[in-house]
Formats: structure tokens, sequence, C-alpha cells
């Protein structure tokens, strides 16, 4: 079942088609990996359907919905959530108050002015459950800004997982840490969407973590898909071995 | 901005309260009124600082609030005779609040230097208005404002006004400040706070987690109009006049200067920086004609040497005497 559909979904910058007419389908329960070389259109992508960039033309639809023109807020009212290549976190706050926050918005709490937020247990503890899942409880009374690269990774798609998104968007959730760190968040962050049931977008530019980690590859190029299947038939493609690695399979 | 504990806040509160309650007794009523112009300040400089320290907006536009504030107080007496305290509190702040709500929807679309120059020009549109409109705001002579009443009870006949501010004013002004700190604090830990201070950091990831940016800083822009239009309507009674001086940029300057002298990335540095600023401004004036390049000297010292202000200095410094301990 299509969770998410985008129809013909157009975006220019000037001359350069970062998104040109693409048709892309998100499949409820799967976990996606988007990709492409650089400048291929994946994050511009990723930014229209977040609502981060309004589209030039073509229709968004998410669990039959139209949220082409909705903002962000109500998108993420409708289910979707993101991370960000480069990492996005309130860095003067404590790593448990970037979780608290998203559960306070989520439950309409943001708007309380006369409520202390560290009294409000219920919320508290589910931060610290976010917090242990991820592997950072024990960081949680640490600024966000004193955190190591890793710890902001996860902190970073923790923040949006907080969201109980239907569909979670990670925007290169290994990029800028060390080979010997990917695969340790690579399994907590695959673990706990899986867990979740929560249908996931992976972006990525390391091969090893798409093939391992993903149930369907789409590939992007020039602002366009170039081809979308399994693991398996994406390896065996001619075409995408020679636009990604420039040799033939 | 990290946490402190409500508790070990209340430690280092308490006891100051209990010395401004007995303050009165122990010092001359002329330290007393300055004080009690030191907390109006104060209050004015709590609201700016959730605008500059917990959303991280600059304005240089909050003597137009502190101004209405007062200006309100001054209609209330030519218009209608009233010479009460609430109503003149009242009146302050639905004024200041009116302004506030009109100039932040303006505003709060923008961010950085772009705020900052918006607030300044929109605030001296009001200052032209009470320096040309003299018919309605005595233009550069102001309005006076007699001593009011406080709680339906007013000065006894033959009272020396000095002591009527040094002691029930400056009593009425305490309890309205502690009641103002202690909302305040409530806000600024509140999920609203939070959400502010999440747009200080992050203005693109806080509206990915929902919240939505450019209303909260509208609320926000209210409150700190509410707080800085309470502090223009307790300091009018205190001064006895307002003028137009109260409504120009300068002014809306030294609000900043009380929050950076104190340190603006604490929640009582505000308040700190402008009882002493005050103190400093009134001894500088007193002592010599070149008190502006005293406090030119302050400040160019305090964003070169302290740029966590009184408070945030005095923080780091014991932080690393306890390490060191």
């Amino acid at each position: 079942m299509s969770l998410l559909s985008t129809k013909a979904l157009v975006k220019y910058f000037g001359d350069t088609h970062a998104v040109d007419r693409v048709d892309f389908t998100v499949t409820q329960g799967e976990l996606l990996a988007l990709i492409g070389s650089n400048g291929a259109g994946k994050t511009t992508l990723v930014n229209l359907i977040s609502g981060l960039l309004r589209a030039d033309s073509g229709q968004i639809h998410f669990q039959g919905t139209d949220v082409t023109h909705q903002s962000i807020h109500e998108r993420i009212a409708e289910g979707i959530a993101r991370s960000f290549q480069l990492v996005n976190l309130f860095d003067q706050l404590s790593t448990l108050d970037n979780i608290a926050l998203s559960i306070f918005s989520r439950e309409g709490k943001t708007r309380r002015l006369f409520a202390l937020a560290d009294h409000d247990s219920a919320v508290q503890d589910e931060a610290m459950a976010v917090l242990r899942q991820f592997g950072l409880e024990g960081k949680a009374r640490m600024v966000a800004g004193g955190l190591s690269q890793g710890e902001r990774k996860l902190l970073d798609v923790a923040v949006a997982y907080a969201l109980r998104p239907k569909l979670l968007f990670l925007d290169e959730p290994t990029s800028g840490v060390s080979t010997r760190e990917k695969a340790p968040i690579m399994d907590i962050i695959t673990s706990i969407v899986r867990s979740g049931r929560i249908t996931a977008v992976i972006i990525e530019h390391d091969m090893d973590v798409v093939f391992k980690y993903s149930d369907r590859i789409v590939v992007m190029h020039e602002g366009a898909v170039l081809a979308d299947g399994t693991p398996d038939q994406i390896r065996t493609n001619d075409q995408v071995a020679m636009t990604l690695l420039g040799t033939h399979v | 901005m990290i946490p402190v504990p409500p508790r070990r806040v209340l430690v280092y509160t308490i006891p100051i309260a209990l010395l401004l309650f007995v303050l009165p007794f122990v010092v001359a009523p002329y330290q007393v009124a300055l004080l009690t112009y030191g907390l109006t300040f104060a209050i004015a400089a709590l609201g700016f600082n959730l605008l500059l320290g917990y959303t991280g907006l600059l304005s240089f536009g909050h003597s137009a609030y502190f101004g209405m504030g007062a200006y309100g107080v001054a209609f209330i007496v030519k218009y209608f005779k009233i010479s009460s305290m609430e109503a003149f509190i009242l009146g302050g702040i639905v004024a200041a609040t009116a302004v506030a709500a009109l100039f932040g929807f303006v505003c709060v679309r923008y961010t950085r230097i772009f705020f900052g120059i918006l607030t300044l020009a929109l605030s001296q549109v009001i200052w032209s208005l009470a320096f040309k409109f003299f018919w309605v705001t005595g233009g550069t002579d102001g309005l006076r404002v007699p001593t009011p009443s406080l709680l339906g009870v007013g000065m006894a006949p033959g009272q020396d006004k000095m002591a009527f501010l040094a002691h029930r004013y400056y009593y009425y002004v305490l309890v309205i400040f502690l009641v103002g700190v202690a909302v305040m604090w409530v806000i600024v830990h509140s999920p609203f706070g939070k959400a502010l201070q999440a747009i200080r950091d992050n203005e693109t990831r806080a509206e990915f987690v929902g919240v939505q940016v450019r209303r909260y800083r509208y609320m926000a822009f209210l409150v700190s109009g509410v707080y800085t239009g309470l502090a223009g309507a307790l300091w009018v009674p205190l001064n006895g006049l307002t003028t137009p001086d109260i409504l120009h940029w300068t002014f809306s300057g030294k609000i900043v200067f009380f929050t950076v002298l104190g340190g603006f990335q604490t929640f009582f540095g505000p308040i700190i920086g402008a009882v002493v600023f005050n103190y400093l401004e009134t001894y500088a004036v007193g002592h010599t004609v070149y008190w502006q390049l005293v406090l030119g000297v302050v400040l160019v010292f305090l964003v070169l040497a302290l740029p966590g202000g009184i408070v945030g200095t005095a923080g780091r410094v014991l932080d690393r005497l306890r390490k060191a301990a």
C-alpha cells in the first residue's frame, strides 16, 4: 500500500533542474534508500516532501491527502518527519530537552506558558525512554552542543523519531562520522525504525550501508529517477553502475 | 542556558528577597528610591531578555513599550482624572500591549539586523508622535503624573513624597517585581519557554518539530511588551513626569545595556544589570560631566572582557572554583 506518492514533481533553481517531473512512491512499512551522486536531487526531493521547499509544479499525496500546499507543521501533524544531513539540534538545550520538545509539540503542549516543563513526568519519562532506545540516556543532562558527532547524529534522528511519525526521512544519518561508528549507528536506527513499524526513507552515499539495511532502493540522477528496485536488482543494474561508479557490472 | 534546579534558585533568592524587604529600615530613603527605579528597570529588562536571551531577537525598540506604559498612565490622569495605581498599571499595560501587538505583527516576520532596525524605526515613529502632538502628549514638556493611591489608600496629608516613595511605593513595586520574576521564571521553564529557546538555537529545526516559529515569536513579543509596559507604568509615578525622552531609541539602548551588563545568557543577569546600571548612571552623572564617556568605557570593557556580563562571569568563576576544590 502506497503511503506517499509524488506525481510529476518539479523544482528548478534557475537553469538547474533539481527535481524534474519525479514520480516517487513509498510503500507502508518499508525501509527505502534514496541514492544518487551529489546534485542528483535527493535532498531537494526530501525538502519538497517535508515542506522546506515549495514545488514549482506537481503533487505530493500522503495517505491519500494532497499535502503539496501544506505548511511544515501541517505535514508533521499528518505524520511526516525528517532528520538533516548537517546535524540540526538545539545546541544550548539539554539532550533530554531536545527530545522533550518534540513530545511537547506532538501533544500540543508547547503553548503552555504557566507550567514547568520539567514537572511533566509523562513527557520526561517518554523522552528518557527515547534516549534509552538510542543509547543516549547517559547524556540526558548534557547540552546537545557538547555531544560527539556520532551522538549528535543519533540525537538528530531521535528528535524526529520522538514525533512518532508515520514516515521518517533520514538524510545521510552516517555522514561525518567515522567508518567504525557507521554500522552501530545504522543498527540502532534501523532496529528502532523496524520495531516501531515506521516507514523510513534513508538518503545515503555509502553503498555498503544502503545494500545492507534497505528493502528497496531508488536511484536518482540529474533530478530524475534512474532506477527503482530491490538491492539485488540495483546491484546488477548496468545503467546504475555506469552512472554511479563509472563502470559496467 | 543550562537549567538551574528551582530548589537551588530558591536558596539564593529567598535571602535576597528578605534583604530587599528589610532594606527601607537600614538605608536612607534616597537609596531606597534609587533601588525602586532599579527594580522598575529590572522588570523591563526581564521582558526584553525574553526576546534576546530566550528567543534570539535583539530589539532596539523597547523604549516604545516602556514609554507607552508611562504615557498610558499619564493619559489616565489627563483624561480620566484617576490617580489609582491599579488603574495606572492596567492602563499602562493595555497601551503597551496594543503597540506591541501592532509592532510585533510586523517585526516577527524578520530576524537579526532586520528585526533590530525595524523595531528601532517603529519605536521612533512613536517618539516623533509624542514629540509633535504636543496638545495630546505635552510635547517636550511631557505630562505630569501625581503620586497615586496604592490599593485605594493615598498619601497621608502632609506626608513627605520621598518617604512615601521609599517606603509604601517601594514595597508596592517590590511585590510586583517579585511576582514578575516568579512568573517569568515559570514562563522560561515552561514548554513554551523551551520552544522559544529552540527557535533561538535553530529556527529551521524548531519548524521541523512542529513549532510555528512566527506565532511563538509573536507571543514572546507580546509578553515582552507587557513586562516593559508594566515597568513604564511603575516608573512614571516615581519620576512624576513622562517626556518623549523615554520613547527615544537611546532609551532602548539603555535596556540593551542593562541586559548586556548583567548577562543576557542568564535568567538573573538582566535584573542585576538594570539595578547596577541605574546606580552606575546616577553616580556617574553626579560626579562628572563626562558620564556618558564613563558608561561608554564600561560597555566597551564588558563586550571585550566580560561577554557573559556580571552574572555570567560570576557563574563561570564559581564553577571553576567548585571544580578546583
